[in-house]
């Protein structure tokens, strides 16, 4: 179980982490305590696996990537080779198997058309892929992860 | 994108080390000094190009049990106003409209976030209620094969756009 103070770490690291020298006293200071301790919890909650990654995120269109959503139908015997071949890919960012028609979703971030033919071209041949849709974004509301904990 | 901005971005694509200046050791990193490595960064992130620094939570881990991909046919000329009424969901993460193909007329996708799927099959509901949608296909996820970070400007060689 977290304790509130994990919760109050958690929720307020998913907001704007400072860009300043000493980020972590910055936010310390927010959450009434002190920069070691911060570090120190960040730390376990990272080890505990509730934080998966403090980090910077660009847009995507902005650096020169086109990106895609791929539904695959595999065969369910093939599915743990072809979700394996899948996230080989430097490119794929997020591959989940999922319960429906598709069963394997994943997205794919490419500088080129080439790139992203290329690589779509090797999945769809993958022993197990039956059927594959591909779904290219047209307009971007939101890409905002935040999980607030209570 | 300027050399050096690829290699700020390069520098980040681990992430934020857990030490007091953070900064300091990925300015190095780039071969920059932290003030002038800061300062690109806040230039960046004023222009949008940087969307956000902070933390990403492993989901399931923290609570997070139902995850559904959530998709509708919404008529091209209320997306946008759909769009931006979804994006003010708590619960929902990534919000795209995107291109049909053949045979899949699913043109408005949500990733609808719950601790239960009675839960987000709620949210669901009330989003499709409060915005007008019809006939919705949701994908639970049951597995998560890969969930990255892109590293942007790390493709191989062989990756390149000449290849």
């Amino acid at each position: 179980m977290l304790s509130d103070f994990d919760k109050a770490i958690l929720n307020a690291a998913q907001g704007d982490f400072p860009l300043e020298s000493r980020p972590f006293a910055v936010l310390a200071e927010r959450l009434n305590t002190d920069e070691a301790t911060l570090l120190e919890r960040l730390t376990a909650l990272k080890q505990g696996g509730y934080l998966r990654r403090l980090g910077a995120y660009f847009d995507s269109d902005a650096l020169g990537y086109q990106g895609t959503l791929v539904a695959l139908y595999v065969s369910p015997t093939s599915l743990p080779s072809v979700i394996e071949a899948v996230n080989r890919y430097d490119g794929v960012t997020h591959n989940y198997e999922r319960e429906g028609e598709y069963n394997l979703w994943f997205t794919l971030q490419t500088a080129s058309e080439n790139r992203r033919q290329k690589v779509l071209g090797e999945i769809r041949e993958l022993p197990g892929v039956e059927r594959m849709l591909e779904l290219r974004s047209a307009k971007k509301y939101k890409v905002r992860v935040q999980f607030r904990l209570e | 994108m300027e050399e050096q901005d690829r290699k700020i971005v390069r520098a980040l694509a681990d992430g934020i080390p857990f030490v007091p200046r953070p900064y300091a050791a990925l300015a190095e990193k780039a071969g920059m000094k932290e003030e002038a490595f800061l300062d690109r960064l806040r230039t960046l992130k004023a222009q949008g190009i940087l969307r956000r620094v902070g933390a990403v939570l492993q989901h399931r881990r923290a609570g997070f049990a139902a995850n559904a991909l959530c998709i509708w046919n919404v008529p091209k000329d209320r997306l946008d106003e759909v769009g931006s009424a979804v994006s003010r969901e708590m619960s929902v993460s990534h919000c795209y409209s995107r291109e049909t193909v053949e045979g899949w007329p699913y043109n408005f996708y949500a990733m609808i976030h719950a601790q239960s799927r009675e839960e987000c099959e709620k949210i669901a509901d009330r989003i499709a209620a409060e915005n007008g949608l019809g006939a919705r296909q949701t994908f639970y996820s049951v597995r998560e094969g890969k969930k990255a970070a892109m590293r942007y400007f790390c493709e191989n060689e062989d990756e390149s756009d000449n290849s």
